[in-house]
């Protein structure tokens, strides 16, 4: 009975085997992992001849590992830059895939209800030329909410990162002196605050700090119930980040045609103002007829049922708008 | 074995001779090259890691030369790096550990060796060691949640009150810092030194505790003035692994330190240890330069543990003359 039973899994084993005849591998961003490994899971339950791998190295190294040619696809939180994209021997398409956004979040106690912040008070603190809780630029968006007279104390990612990517580029658009003083990218030179590792490292010093301010993913704050403030769009509205804010920031801009966009500090009215693309980088020639086929199957299934997988995981999904262009761009695949 | 002699038995007495030596000779030969061959494997391995550090690191040390070492900024986005806040948070967190871990492990070590009853010792000894074998992100962890909180509520609080006059015991109090990573340091080494100092008290032969009670010295005397010095070049040992472990310890110092690079003279200052802001930087790291200064720090953690050690190595070498003088 047993060896029959050994019989039929070793069979099953190859069966398997013998049908995941593509093999395709991917390495780059951390924090769409979540949904990424969901999806090519999900793909492969569906289509047994194709197996996704994907490593979540960090979109550095994903960009490395692809202009190396060790990988199929990269995934980045930023798109390349031009420097980057003249590195490559051959050209790379930009797919937008879900999107994000990145949130404040402090500790002040016997605080009640939740912050607003102008983007020039976030700007300012960050700089380190606003310095206690009761400046004007604060309290002056959130009337009558008694701030202490206490210290700010600014925590930051300290590893390289995604999220520190968008926040560096929405302070970058909103103040000229971050600009020329920090600048954006995944890591900076921080003119003040301590630096927490990932998400719950800066979590996790907020919340022994009283007085402290930083920023995480807006997918740990939900996952953790951390109460994080609303920050004043572009059209003037303070406005709290969730999933319909967040795609609404992706929903009006204008998309350049090959996508690598920044929506930070988005116009639209009910738009969440620190929201971001993430994207996978997929060469526009692939070599490999078989694989490019595939690729390309997965591609169109991720703007279809993959879309609507995201919300369960406190992704935001593409705008319609958004994945009807980028459906386009697949076609551009050879 | 009794087939094999039978077998033996048949041949000539100078062919079984023949053989028998030409087996030992043999195995003699095998031994020795299988052995050596691992032991200069090692030799290779280190020279290849460093060869490959060096290469790598080429960009940053052409764009910068020896000025690496002295620059105080680190700004991935203008491609500015200077190691100099790097190098500085790893010795001092490391220094802060030693002067902490040496007193109370060697103090440990004595008592268990010298003092405690066998079952005693020897079940303290047993969880010390268990001590050692907790990942370092645990460490970080319990430094983050316990640590932090305690030191800035009520450690940093009362140093500042006590010793506030000092320039390293000033500026504000954030929990997280140089001093709250040294200490995580000191509780991560202390195992090494506790177990290995015991090992090598244990290892002083009996006799002379014996003697030096009989010639009418105290317990003290003969721990402090007899076995100490035997034990000599073991506790130095175990201070040398331990130092090691600090300066290349990742994972526990960028959860506690702060990771700021900034230089201050206060120790409740954050402040940034090669090891970490390499692990911290080198996923994300897209840029030529950054990667390749994030390398060359490597370069410079391996030649400081380098120099440490061998500094570590002359000072054992120079004060084992006085051991030997005294026995």
């Amino acid at each position: 009975m047993s060896s029959k039973l050994m019989w039929v899994f070793i069979s099953a084993v190859f069966a398997q085997v013998a049908s995941a005849q593509i093999l395709i591998n991917g390495a780059g961003a951390t924090f769409p992992y979540p949904i990424y490994s969901k999806w090519f899971d999900e793909y492969h339950r569906q289509h047994p001849n194709v197996q996704i791998n994907y490593q979540s190295i960090g979109s550095g190294g994903g960009i490395r590992q692809l202009e190396a040619g060790t990988v199929d696809f990269g995934a980045s939180d930023m798109p390349a830059s031009d420097e980057q994209l003249t590195k490559f021997k051959r050209k790379i398409l930009h797919f937008p895939t879900v999107l994000g956004a990145v949130v404040p979040v402090y500790n002040i106690p016997n605080l009640a209800g939740e912050l607003n912040f102008t983007s020039k008070a976030l700007a300012g603190i960050m700089l380190g030329t606003i310095t206690k809780w009761n400046h004007p630029e604060i309290t002056r968006a959130n009337a009558g909410v008694k701030l202490p007279a206490s210290e700010i104390i600014v925590v930051h990612r300290s590893d390289g990162s995604g999220t520190t990517f968008v926040w560096t580029d929405f302070l970058s658009k909103v103040s000229p002196e971050w600009k020329t003083r920090v600048g954006a990218g995944t890591s900076v030179n921080w003119p003040v605050g301590l630096g927490g590792k990932g998400n719950e490292g800066v979590a996790g010093i907020i919340k022994q700090t009283p007085g402290s301010i930083g920023y995480v993913e807006l997918i740990y704050a939900i996952q953790n119930k951390i109460a994080y403030g609303r920050v004043q769009n572009p059209a003037g509205h303070f406005v709290k980040a969730d999933l319909g804010t967040v795609s609404a920031a992706a929903r009006d801009q204008r998309m350049s045609s090959d996508f690598r966009v920044s929506i930070t500090n988005a116009p639209a009215d009910g738009a969440y103002p620190i929201s971001s693309f993430t994207w996978l980088l997929v060469p526009a020639e692939i070599r490999n007829p078989a694989k490019a086929k595939a690729i390309k199957e997965f591609l169109i299934w991720m703007l279809g049922p993959g879309q609507k997988m995201t919300e369960s995981l406190s992704y935001a999904p593409l705008p319609r708008e958004v994945a009807a262009q980028v459906a386009k761009q697949i076609a551009r695949i050879r | 074995m009794t087939t094999s002699s039978i077998t033996i038995g048949k041949l000539g007495t100078s062919k079984r001779l023949h053989i028998f030596i030409n087996r030992c000779k043999n195995g003699d030969w095998l031994a020795h090259r299988i052995t050596s061959l691992f032991a200069y494997t090692l030799l290779l391995l280190t020279a290849l890691l460093v060869i490959e550090l060096y290469r790598h690191s080429g960009p940053s040390i052409r764009s910068f030369g020896w000025s690496f070492f002295i620059t105080r900024t680190w700004d991935p986005i203008a491609g500015q790096f200077g190691a100099l806040p790097f190098i500085y948070g790893t010795l001092i967190t490391s220094a802060i550990a030693l002067l902490v871990a040496i007193p109370l492990g060697v103090g440990a070590a004595v008592f268990l060796a010298e003092l405690a009853p066998r079952e005693i010792s020897d079940t303290l000894t047993f969880v010390i060691e268990l001590l050692a074998a907790v990942p370092s992100v645990i460490y970080g962890l319990v430094g983050i949640f316990v640590l932090v909180p305690g030191m800035r509520d009520t450690v940093q609080p009362a140093l500042k009150a006590v010793l506030g006059f000092l320039p390293l015991f000033r500026g504000p109090n954030y929990g997280v810092g140089l001093l709250s990573a040294g200490i995580v340091l000191a509780i991560m080494v202390l195992p090494f030194i506790i177990s290995l100092s015991r090992e090598a008290l244990l290892a002083v032969p009996r006799e002379q505790r014996e003697g030096a009670l009989a010639i009418g010295a105290t317990r003290w005397e003969a721990t402090w003035q007899v076995v100490m010095p035997g034990a000599r070049l073991g506790i130095m040992g175990s201070i040398l692994l331990a130092l090691a472990r600090a300066l290349g310890e990742t994972m526990a110092v960028t959860m506690v330190i702060g990771n700021n690079p900034k230089i201050s003279a206060s120790l409740l200052a954050p402040g940034y240890s090669i090891a970490a802001v390499i692990a911290n930087e080198f996923t994300e790291a897209t840029a030529d330069l950054h990667l390749s200064a994030l390398v060359e720090l490597g370069l410079v953690l391996f030649l400081l543990t380098a120099i440490i050690n061998g500094l570590g190595q002359l000072l054992i070498f120079a004060t084992s003359g006085r051991g030997t003088k005294q026995e």
